[in-house]
């Protein structure tokens, strides 16, 4: 058993190094494929950044009684993250952040700055500030929790129903991009798996007569497909070396580019992030295409 | 040893190729099939080796009927019997060394045996300074000798040899039936598909005829008449 997969690998690394050409062509298939699903990897972390981005701006606010204890805020929202499970973000402004916030926000507002002079006291009110996972459904849950729960009595308003139409345009249009990303993605990858079967069909089909040969000497089909499908493997671990070289550096020279329009996103730290899951695509991608579609290929000159 | 049973076979959609082709070649024996080309005879080879299944009828390899034999019994009758072809039929990608040693290999041969006979083998060729050159390196005369010598290093009960000199001149047509007879000489059952009609007529063995998809004639000390 040794022995012979001792052979079957020593012949396909011999062919391997004896087709050139073909070994060449379609390694460069193959990346040009897996670099194509791993650029599609970092631009579904672009668009999950951005995203996340824009969920993280909308929220919703409960205003309290002015006068109400900080305890029971602070209880008040111990128990709402409690009932609603989604909250991403809960933050306590009390009444002093939220005069001290105002006038860091409008300084060289002259006109606001005069109002609040003339209003004299803090006319702000002490709030939960409450970020969710962006679906409308979910704020609303959390603002029917906030009105209709045992500390409804100290909540002066919650702004959802001002809000409500921007959240649900929004949560639409990133709902929507994420769907798009995914059917890309999806549509991509089977793009993918049929180019590296046609490549690696392509050159199978160049050995047809050997694969004939090998079978009137009587060679099991193990011997005559096992060399194929190591091909398979080895140009799928050929094409991932050069991937994750090729990923990892045009991440390193994009970085800044892309940091120049996103603010914040950082693409070579996310390949580092993610440097496991470019390992997977790339590897899973390359060599278990490569080895399936060899096995399945093989398999037609096979079966008499 | 190889018994045809009213073997008829049909290519889609209506091809005629072999009807109802009965005969038997018994150990030891050199048996010639001629017939014009596209008579039938390379499909009579591929029969043999398993190649392809009658449509009608039987083919048996040492009692053992092709028609229930699963891939693996298939595969050991194939290993039983060594092939030469026209075209050669050679492993491009690999040397005349590597090209006999496969057939060991498929064995499943200790690499010291194979080190010890494929040299022995291609020495007898006279393939003895060409162990490291490729198919493409080699004449038509050297590449139909490394064909033999690959279809001999197994020492395989029977050979057939389907128009073995088609591509050859006429002194390496006339060296590799000598091979051919000498191996039959030496015990070994030979089939020999070929429309040569000098060649036929100068061995005097057996000669089946192949005419209208038939057996015209079957004659033990036969000549090529067509």
């Amino acid at each position: 058993m040794l022995t012979n997969f001792k052979r079957v690998f020593t012949f396909a690394v011999n062919d391997f190094g004896r087709n050139k050409g073909i070994s060449i062509a379609t390694i460069f298939v193959l990346v040009v494929t897996m670099l194509l699903l791993s650029w599609l990897f970092f631009f579904q972390g672009i668009v999950g950044y951005l995203t996340s981005q824009i969920q993280n701006k909308i929220d919703i606010t409960a205003y309290f009684k002015d006068g109400t204890p900080e305890e029971d805020i602070l209880g008040a929202r111990d128990e709402v993250v409690k009932i609603s499970p989604n909250i991403k973000k809960i933050e306590y402004v009390s009444k002093e952040q939220a005069l001290a916030e105002f006038n860091e926000k409008h300084r060289d507002n002259p006109v606001l700055m005069r109002a609040l002079q003339e209003v004299g006291d803090n006319p702000f009110l002490p709030s939960l500030n409450i970020v969710t996972n962006g679906d409308p459904a979910q704020y609303e849950s959390v603002s029917n929790t906030l009105q209709t729960s045992d500390f409804s009595k100290i909540i002066e308003k919650v702004d959802f129903s001002e809000k409500k139409d921007t959240i649900k345009k929004i949560y639409s249009i990133t709902s929507n991009v994420n769907t798009f990303g995914i059917l890309l993605g999806i549509i991509l990858f089977i793009v993918a798996v049929l180019v590296v079967f046609n490549t690696i069909k392509l050159a199978i089909e160049n050995s047809s007569e050997e694969i004939n040969t090998m079978r009137i000497v009587g060679a099991s089909d193990w011997f005559v497909r096992g060399p194929f499908v190591i091909h398979g493997v080895i140009y799928g671990s050929v094409a991932f070396l050069i991937c994750i070289v090729l990923s990892g550096t045009s991440a390193w020279f994009l970085a800044p580019k892309i940091q120049s329009i996103l603010p914040g996103f950082n693409m070579f730290r996310y390949f580092l992030t993610n440097w496991w899951i470019f390992v997977l695509i790339q590897i899973g991608f390359g060599m278990g295409v490569g080895a399936i579609s060899a096995f399945i290929v093989v398999k037609k000159y096979l079966d008499v | 040893m190889i018994k045809f049973n009213h073997v008829t076979k049909i290519y889609p959609p209506d091809t005629l190729v072999l009807k109802d082709v009965s005969f038997e070649i018994k150990e030891g024996e050199f048996v010639s099939v001629v017939g014009k080309s596209g008579a039938g005879k390379t499909t009579l080879v591929n029969l043999i080796l398993g190649l392809e299944m009658p449509t009608t009828g039987e083919v048996f390899f040492n009692n053992l009927n092709l028609n229930d034999a699963d891939s693996l019994e298939i595969q050991e009758i194939r290993r039983k019997i060594g092939t030469v072809y026209q075209d050669y039929k050679l492993l491009p990608k690999k040397t005349v060394f590597e090209n006999v040693a496969y057939i060991m290999e498929v064995e499943g041969k200790e690499n010291e045996e194979i080190q010890r006979e494929v040299p022995k083998v291609l020495e007898v060729i006279g393939l003895k300074n060409k162990f490291n050159s490729f198919p493409d390196e080699l004449s038509g005369g050297e590449k139909q000798r490394l064909a033999i010598a690959r279809a001999l290093v197994n020492n395989p009960e029977i050979i057939i040899a389907d128009e073995p000199t088609g591509n050859l001149d006429p002194y390496n047509s006339y060296e590799v039936v000598s091979l051919l007879q000498k191996i039959n000489k030496a015990g070994k059952t030979i089939i020999l598909a070929t429309h040569d009609r000098e060649i036929i007529n100068k061995l005097g063995k057996r000669v089946i005829t192949i005419e209208d998809s038939k057996i015209a004639r079957d004659e033990t000390e036969g000549r090529f008449i067509i």
